[in-house]
């Protein structure tokens, strides 16, 4: 046998899971409150408001609603010159709506502002706070990293095992999806460098993917809209084009700053190649981001079709169509994963290839 | 009245995109016909077609959200 470190034994890894998973826990348990002041359990009975559920829906919250009236109440986090304030949501969504830490919080709108002496929600020290709460959109994203450690982590250690015997069980799942995004979309666009950027490829590539299937799934912990939420798909987006511009070499420059047209050309151009940097990664996130909200407002107000007629009969024609449309979204997740990851070696590819002879 | 703009804007946006990816399918169904071998590698070429194209069709789809506001 040879020696192997320890830090790539699949114990390491489980242990550091479940280690991560504890400390998770522990933490949301302690932010719980447990006074005893509960909320009425009948809450008044609203008139069924299609934009309200579907924007419910596709919008962040500091918590996380399961069934009913039963929620998960996240932790809210705080940061500020005058220190950190952890409490449970419950504190600011139910009841009195104000938690008094450094400053006194309250909820306006979905957004945690802070309240001055007269009890006024005041910009200026709303500015002073650095909200890093643990949002339902937070906990899904530690979740499905959580699902891809445990996914992909044993896979990759087995299957360097098993170099040359025919895969088995979930790397045989896997296999074909990274054979393709190497084999089809990184060696065609960066040729020589595919090596080098291909573990980012693809954790772009089941990230997206496997958030785009958590928001598809109806109950806890999945229906998280995370990869509809632009500040992720902002985020993404970002890192390629961070890449794309610290890994460019000097024809893609050249291209840009010094394009092979005529010199009065320039003035027309320049800009338009300084504007096309940002634009490409401003169409990665908007594409994917509109992609996933589209398909979820889509299949949210199909259903919602039963409880604007109030006819329980329209069940037989609304569920199916939805089931239609629901397999729909299953498949413009996976494509929209793969045209991020596509694109996105696209963009690096350009950057970092030698000069083409035209 | 804001509100049936904003619905306007989304139904143009809506033709945009079938016409344009009716045309994508269209051609790809071409190609494919013509020689199937090649049809794994159309229908690869034909789903990022159809990806870019309806990014743009869904660049009008979210102004009209945000035009809804």
């Amino acid at each position: 046998m040879i020696k192997r470190p320890f830090f790539i034994t699949k114990s390491y890894w489980f242990a550091l899971v479940l280690a991560f998973l504890s400390i998770l826990s522990a933490g949301s348990a302690y932010c719980q409150t447990n006074s005893g002041v509960k909320e009425t359990s009948l809450k008044e009975l609203k008139e069924f408001n299609t934009t309200d559920l579907v924007m419910d829906h596709i919008l962040n919250h500091y918590s996380w609603h399961l069934w009913g009236n039963t929620y998960v109440y996240l932790p809210v986090i705080l940061i500020s010159k005058k220190g950190i304030d952890v409490f449970s949501s419950e504190r600011i969504e139910t009841g009195e709506h104000i938690y008094q830490g450094h400053y006194t919080y309250s909820l306006i709108n979905d957004k945690i502002v802070a309240l001055n002496d007269h009890g006024k929600p005041e910009a200026t020290l709303t500015k002073k706070i650095w909200n890093f709460s643990i949002t339902k959109n937070v906990a899904s994203l530690l979740f499905s990293v959580f699902l891809l450690f445990v996914i992909l982590i044993p896979v990759g250690i087995s299957s360097t095992k098993r170099l040359n015997k025919t895969p088995k069980g979930m790397q045989s799942v896997l296999e074909p999806f990274v054979v393709f995004i190497r084999d089809e979309v990184a060696i065609p666009n960066m040729g020589q460098n595919a090596t080098r950027f291909l573990p980012f490829l693809l954790t772009i590539f089941f990230f997206v993917w496997i958030n785009n299937l958590l928001g598809l799934v109806p109950f806890f912990p999945g229906g998280a809209n995370l990869s509809g939420n632009i500040s992720f798909t902002l985020a993404l987006a970002t890192i390629t084009l961070i890449l794309t511009l610290f890994n460019a070499k000097k024809p893609y420059w050249k291209h840009i700053f010094l394009p092979e047209v005529p010199v009065l050309m320039y003035v027309i151009m320049v800009p338009v190649e300084l504007i096309g940097i940002i634009t490409k990664p401003i169409a990665l996130t908007i594409r994917l981001f509109a992609n996933i909200t589209a398909g979820h407002v889509l299949i949210l107000s199909l259903i919602s079709l039963i409880f604007i007629f109030k006819n329980a009969w329209l069940a037989t024609a609304s569920i199916p169509f939805t089931l239609f449309i629901s397999l729909i979204e299953l498949l413009v997740g996976l494509i929209q994963a793969f045209i991020f990851t596509a694109l996105a070696a696209l963009y690096i590819g350009m950057a970092v290839n030698e000069h083409v002879e035209h | 009245m804001i509100g049936s703009i904003a619905a306007l804007g989304a139904g143009l946006a809506a033709i945009g995109a079938g016409i344009g990816i009716g045309n994508i399918g269209g051609s790809a169904m071409e190609g494919i016909a013509r020689q199937p071998e090649a049809a794994g590698k159309i229908q690869t070429a034909m789903l990022i077609a159809a990806a870019l194209v309806e990014a743009v069709a869904l660049f009008a789809v979210v102004v009209s959200f945000l035009g809804l506001k």
